[in-house]
């Protein structure tokens, strides 16, 4: 569940949790692609520090590490499956670069979940709400995209209580080999689906009686504008983005063990 | 017997829902918890069956420190029935419900059918053996979920709000079934806020309040002790009032049972019983 833990908003104020949360959706675009643009270990590695500020600045490292634990997990079988699959096709030899291929592979995912989880952790639902109907998003799905959102915490919670009522009918999750251990899952997944479902019901038929999507025009009290910082923001985003476009054409990568004494 | 020896508990999210917990309860006593919302009583008997383990101090069960044991072998003895059984129901029948834990506890197939034969009967439920939990209603699912923890015979019962969505018809089915589990000798532990089934119970009362417990006896003490009830957000029952009101009379105050009540108030009045 820390996975989740790490994507859950908190109040907070700082200048991150200020900014406009299209500027910061641009932010996180430009991450992702300058991520998906190079495998070498070193840009990625650049890319994964100067993002360590944000966090630091919206003061949500604590949540931010007990995501990057959450996410460790597969990290590792990224950087396993990449190892061993370069491995057997580059002619089952071990050698230096097949390690960094597979770091750098390793370091993407995590440059990725990076950038999402400073996304989430200092965008409050309401305010990426607005963002979405103010880039003429219908209505109705920014509804439907909030409220997915802002039921993850419930549904890890519920999942939670779940589990605790089933091991205290002798349910023993880590028990036995791995088919075993999938199917024990079965008594948590399915009163967690169904809950599920009768709370969609539930909220559909609150919202109805609520007198939902009555009148077709909506007017907001808040109405987002960009400020300094936003530009700040755009302009990083910006130069990030040309200096790693003129990287890849221009400049050839070294190797991270040209610097290290290997 | 459950021993709890200066337990403190705090979420992972900070919260302190626990601080200096003390507290015995022997074999076959019967004990009400209660206090106001997010006192910490579910964080409380959650510690009986191993699912949280204290921050500070120790639980023992039996003699045994619950940190030592798995939550499986310690819900063998405590049978825990949450608040909410739409948190447990998943099976095709109401049968495989209920041999669902005693599958997990390595019941053999005769004796898991007999039990399950059993439980059906002592809740009322053998009308429903071939149907699914999830068509039934909320009171039924409800002692499904009762059904299903019973079936294996715990020595101790931990009950959450029993008494929610039951009605009043229900409700005196489930006293009068709680009281004979624990004249059977079995320990009963109810977390509740229907002080009037509480009442009728006339179990040991624990009052809690802010992670802490702030009074504990017989129901009668506690029950009519307005200025202790008030520190937990509790109304004292009806009959109570009635009596506190009528103290000036030279009427005893400390009433919790209506029949007694009805006893005291006719030979008050002269009448014949
Ligand atoms: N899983 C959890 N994570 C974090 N905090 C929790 C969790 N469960 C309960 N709490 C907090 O611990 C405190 C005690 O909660 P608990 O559920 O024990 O109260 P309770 O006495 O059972 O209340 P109620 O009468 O509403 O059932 C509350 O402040 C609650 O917010
Ligand atoms: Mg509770």
């Amino acid at each position: 569940m820390s996975v989740f833990e790490g994507l859950r908003f908190r109040r907070v104020s700082s200048p991150i949790h200020k900014l406009d949360p299209r500027v910061k959706f641009v932010y996180v675009c430009t991450a992702f692609v300058v991520a998906v643009m190079f495998n070498e270990l070193i840009p990625l590695l650049i890319l994964f520090f100067i993002q360590i500020p944000f966090i630091l600045t919206a003061r949500v490292q604590r949540e931010w590490i007990r995501s990057m634990k959450g996410a460790s997990l597969l990290a590792l079988i990224i950087f396993v499956t990449n190892l061993v699959s370069r491995y057997l096709y580059t002619g089952h030899v071990w050698s230096v670069p097949l390690v960094e291929y597979s770091l750098g592979m390793t370091f993407r995912f995590i440059v990725l979940v990076e950038s999402f989880s400073i996304f989430f952790l200092t965008t409050s639902p309401d305010h990426l709400s607005l963002a979405l109907e103010q880039s003429h998003v219908p209505y109705e799905l920014c509804f439907a995209f909030t409220t997915a959102v802002r039921f993850v915490p419930v549904l890890a919670e519920e999942a939670q209580t779940i589990m605790d009522a089933q091991r205290a009918r002798g349910l023993e999750l880590d028990r036995g080999n791995f088919i075993k251990r999938v199917k024990n899952y079965i008594p948590i997944l399915i009163p967690l689906i169904v809950n599920s479902i009768r709370r969609s019901l539930q909220l559909a038929e609150a919202m109805e009686s609520r007198a939902w999507g009555a009148s077709k025009k909506r007017t907001n009290l808040y109405i987002l504008k960009l400020r300094g910082g936003d530009f700040g923001i755009i302009l990083f985003s910006l130069l990030t983005l040309s200096i790693a476009i003129y990287a890849k054409r221009y400049i050839l990568i070294p190797s991270i063990f040209a610097f290290l004494p290997i | 017997m459950i021993e709890v020896k200066d337990v403190h508990f705090t979420y992972p999210t900070g919260v302190k829902a626990l601080r200096e917990i003390c507290l015995a309860v022997q074999d076959g006593e019967f004990v009400a918890i209660m206090g106001q919302n997010g006192a910490g009583k579910t964080t409380l008997v959650k510690h009986f069956n191993g699912l949280l383990k204290p921050t500070e101090g120790e639980v023992f069960i039996d003699g045994v420190n619950t940190r030592n044991l798995s939550i499986a072998n310690l819900s063998r003895k405590v049978g825990f029935v949450f608040q909410n059984a739409d948190y447990q129901l998943f099976c095709e029948t109401v049968e495989e419900e209920i041999a669902f834990a005693l599958r997990n506890f390595g019941f053999d197939e005769k004796t898991i059918k007999k039990r399950v034969t059993w439980a059906l009967n002592l809740l009322d439920l053998m009308q429903y053996r071939k149907t699914s939990p999830f068509m039934l209603s909320g009171g039924e699912r409800k002692r499904v979920a009762l059904a299903s923890i019973l079936a294996w015979d715990p020595e101790v019962i931990i009950l959450d709000e029993p008494t929610i969505g039951q009605d009043y018809h229900q409700k005196e089915r489930l006293r009068q079934f709680i009281v004979q589990l624990n004249t059977q000798g079995k320990t009963v532990i109810m977390v509740t806020h229907d002080i009037e089934f509480v009442a009728d119970c006339s179990p040991r009362v624990i009052l809690m309040s802010q992670g802490k417990i702030v009074a504990e006896g017989v129901a009668e003490e506690i029950l009519t002790n307005v200025n202790l009830l008030a520190q937990a957000s509790i109304l004292p029952p009806q009959i109570t009032q009635i009596f506190l009101n009528l103290k000036d009379l030279g009427l005893p105050s400390k009433v919790i049972n209506v029949h007694e009540g009805k006893k005291i108030l006719l030979n008050f009045l002269g009448a014949p019983a």
